[in-house]
């Protein structure tokens, strides 16, 4: 299951109606980068909900999934949006973050100019 | 010290003893959720101790979250967590952003 996309969250509600804080921060931040990810509703199903924080050794939601290795829940992946370890971590499972495409454009266009 | 809020001294009592943080606090934001008033449910810790030298941010969340192993599975249902070393609490601005806005869905 945290194997079937690059990219995988476990969080309250659906990225469309998140029904946490916590949860709704890692999906635009995922957004944000243009992340394709599978997301999967834990209050849908307690069985989910305790077997991913068992899976993780993880107590809270939401959790995120890079290439089937866990990589933190709310504040870690907050963390690593601001520090640029993100991009990083995508750019190793060969996702490029539509923030760095930006950026790669704009020095492109300041360049041609 | 604090009146009645039973979690939050017995969590500051544990990371006090398992981490000696030069700066401890321990935010209740339960408040900020669907739940009675008073709720020990919603927690932001911020601790800075040197034994977060050369440990990844994973690890650090991961020692918080053992020390408060107990807690997090008798009632407390958030806890954010922002874990730093001595100089790079230094270094930050030391502001505590507060967490975001509860969208609903506890104890649904």
């Amino acid at each position: 299951m945290v194997k079937n996309k690059k990219v995988v969250v476990f969080m309250k509600g659906i990225p469309e109606e998140p029904r946490c804080g916590f949860s709704n921060a890692v999906v635009q931040i995922l957004k944000m980068h243009g992340v394709h990810f599978d997301a999967h509703n834990v209050l849908e199903s307690d069985e989910l909900r305790n077997g991913v924080k068992d899976y993780s050794s993880w107590p809270t939601i939401p959790q995120v999934f890079i290439n089937g290795e866990f990589v933190g829940g709310c504040d870690i992946i907050i963390q690593m949006h601001k520090n640029g370890d993100l991009i990083e971590e995508l750019k190793k499972v060969g996702i490029t973050s539509a923030l760095l495409e930006k950026e790669l454009n704009n020095q492109k266009n300041s360049k041609n100019h | 010290m604090s009146g009645n809020t039973p979690v939050e001294n017995a969590m500051r009592e544990k990371l006090k003893a398992s981490l000696n943080p030069s700066h401890l606090e321990i935010i209740n934001e339960s408040y900020m959720h669907n739940v009675p008033k008073g709720a020990e449910t919603h927690f932001k810790v911020v601790v800075v101790s040197d034994q977060f030298d050369n440990k990844p941010l994973l690890q650090r969340h991961r020692l918080v979250n053992k020390i408060l192993d107990h807690e997090l599975k008798n009632g407390v249902h958030a806890l954010s967590i922002n874990a730093k070393t001595p100089s790079q609490w230094q270094d930050s601005d030391r502001s505590v952003s507060p967490s975001p806005e509860c969208r609903g869905g506890f104890g649904k």
